[in-house]
């Protein structure tokens, strides 16, 4: 069995406010000097294809699309977590590709791995949110598709997913090959790797393919980015003050007097 | 002239709430895209009552697929049923709740027709008559305004996101469209639903008692529980509760989970991740409780309690009471 996870990277979500920027010209998240990580929910779906790794012996790959002199250590990060190969496709336009633009490279990408069982990716990007590339995916690549799931079994052939829902999570099965974007769940919290893995990692080749080799050009989400602000804020916090006792009766008045009791 | 065409549900027997919202979306936009508005209603039984709702809120055509499969979240059998409707309907964009099946549905309907694609859309509008998407990006910190630059177009819009619209009645025709669906043919099955809903829905509450990392674990949810109860509201939960299994995963509000519009959101140890905050900021009154004074949740919040969660909810707990005659 053979498994991708997809793994996109990201400046780091958890960033001081204050060193958060547009970039004027891309109207993009400004990159450069900023702390790059792999998107949360990539992770998690590296953890899923690690714990199926770990009852059958499936074969990992970790594949990211993004400027090759970037991405160095989130792959690494990968490999010293237990995937056993790694590709980076350059392109320097990766993190500013939109979804629908990028889909058509991941496929080719995952087409010349050979045959894939099972491609994983985290149920959405950490920057753009749009939670398309992995249906997307799934219609390129001719695969089934769950998305949002937090557990996923191997059996005969098939998989089982957990897929989070509205309501409460779903039981779905899927035949394969199949695209599973994977959310977060106490039973996919990343591993962390050994120190031994770690350094060992930094010894494992990691292929890469320049994007113009794989023959296909990205494709046209259809869309045009106008515009990317921040927001101005004009909300202005009234601090109630006191002992705990004090401070829950003037919130418990101003509930009353808001008509909110 | 082409048509806006909404992707509609059926919730408890009647028209689901997201749809609505998917009305009023198509109402704003309907008008510079040249036509009206149309439905396609993907529902487990006739659904008549879903029928009369659309066309009391301006929907002429209604493409009505009717199939047992469509009340079993199986988005194999929704996008079929999705995908026969647009290729009757022939509109130029459809809108799509961006819900657990819309967010799937939405992407690959796009890829099979060939269009446009703009998700998780938090409002809609015209300008110099282009079709123009409005999104949170970066976890809530920036806005993204979008342009729509060719037909057909796939917009997943976010449950909450638009207001439900006001009654405008139009004489609309129901055609049903015959779609086969046969459960061993789709890639996916669904063998099981699970539903955890809290006691209130928590996307329509009008009070939501929300917890975060600073609840420390499951047992002082029990206190949030009993303030929501009070209070006649719901609890939710920042990422991190969810994430620990302290509370079900269906209670997460956030750019991940839920969003919610209530009249009153209380955040109970949240620090205000943007995440999280692109979940709620639509809440009328914000209140938050929290140890930490720098924590980023007071510029957001309207009232602010600085303070532990222990000591001040037991006191409000009973000033509530007491306020309440109870």
């Amino acid at each position: 069995m053979h498994i991708v996870v997809c793994l996109k990277q990201v400046v780091d979500p958890e960033l001081p406010l204050r060193d958060f920027a547009i970039d004027p010209q891309t109207r993009r998240q400004v990159r450069e000097g900023r702390p790059l990580v792999l998107s949360t929910y990539d992770e998690n779906a590296l953890e899923v294809a690690l714990q199926v790794k770990d009852r059958t012996g499936a074969r990992v790959t970790a594949l990211a699309l993004a400027p090759q002199a970037t991405v160095g250590d989130q792959i690494r990060l990968a490999l010293a977590m237990g995937a056993d190969d790694a590709v980076v496709v350059d392109d320097p336009r990766g993190p500013d590709l939109l979804g629908a633009a990028k889909t058509p490279v991941l496929a080719a990408a995952i087409r010349r791995l050979g045959a894939v069982d099972l491609v994983l990716t985290g149920c959405e990007s950490a920057d753009w949110v749009e939670r398309a590339v992995p249906p997307l995916l799934a219609e390129e690549l001719g695969a089934a598709c769950v998305t949002f799931v937090a557990r996923v079994t191997v059996e005969d052939g098939r998989v089982v997913a957990h897929r989070q829902a509205d309501e409460g999570y779903h039981v779905v099965e899927a035949r394969l090959p199949a695209v599973l974007s994977v959310t977060s769940d106490e039973a996919n919290r990343p591993r962390l790797p050994k120190v031994k893995d770690i350094v060992g990692a930094k010894r494992k080749p990691v292929q890469t393919w320049p994007v113009d080799a794989l023959g296909v050009a990205v494709g046209d989400a259809g869309v045009d980015v106008l515009d990317v602000r921040v927001p101005e804020r004009t909300t202005r916090c009234e601090f109630l003050e006191g002992e705990p006792a004090q401070q829950a009766e003037a919130l418990a008045l101003r509930l009353r007097d808001l008509k909110l009791l | 002239m082409a048509n806006v065409l909404v992707i509609a549900t059926v919730a408890d027997g009647a028209l689901s709430r997201s749809s609505l919202e998917l009305v009023a979306g198509a109402r704003t936009i309907a008008p510079a895209v040249g036509g009206g508005i149309d439905a396609a209603l993907l529902a487990a039984e006739a659904a008549d009552g879903a029928v009369e709702a659309l066309h009391q809120h301006g929907v002429g055509v209604v493409h009505r697929v009717v199939h047992p499969l469509l009340a079993t979240g199986q988005s194999d059998a929704y996008l079929a049923a999705a995908e026969a409707c647009v290729r009757a309907a022939s509109p130029a964009v459809v809108l799509v709740a961006a819900d657990t099946v819309g967010r799937e549905i939405g992407p690959r309907l796009a890829y099979r027709l060939g269009a446009a694609l703009a998700t998780e859309a938090t409002g809609l509008e015209v300008a110099d008559g282009t079709v123009v998407v409005h999104r949170q990006v970066y976890g809530g910190r920036a806005v993204a305004t979008l342009a729509v630059r060719r037909t057909p177009a796939v917009v997943t819009v976010k449950p909450r996101a638009l207001d439900a619209p006001a009654p405008a009645p139009t004489a609309g025709v129901v055609r049903d469209l015959p779609v086969q669906l046969a459960d061993d043919a789709l890639p996916t099955r669904v063998r099981e639903i699970v539903r955890e809903q809290a006691e209130v829905g928590l996307e329509d509450a009008q009070i939501v008692v929300s917890g975060g990392r600073g609840i420390g674990g499951p047992e002082g949810f029990k206190l949030l529980a009993e303030l929501a109860q009070v209070l006649g509201g719901a609890v939710g939960s920042s990422r991190p509760p969810a994430d620990a299994g302290w509370v079900p995963i269906s209670w997460q509000i956030g750019q991940t989970g839920k969003t919610v519009r209530p009249l009153l959101y209380l955040a109970v140890g949240i620090s205000g991740a943007t995440q999280h905050v692109a979940g709620m900021a639509g809440a009328r009154t914000i209140v938050a409780i929290n140890k930490d004074p720098e924590a980023p949740i007071f510029g957001v919040a309207h009232l602010g309690i600085v303070g532990d969660y222990r000591e001040v909810l037991p006191p409000l707990i009973a000033k509530v009471k007491a306020l309440k005659g109870q």
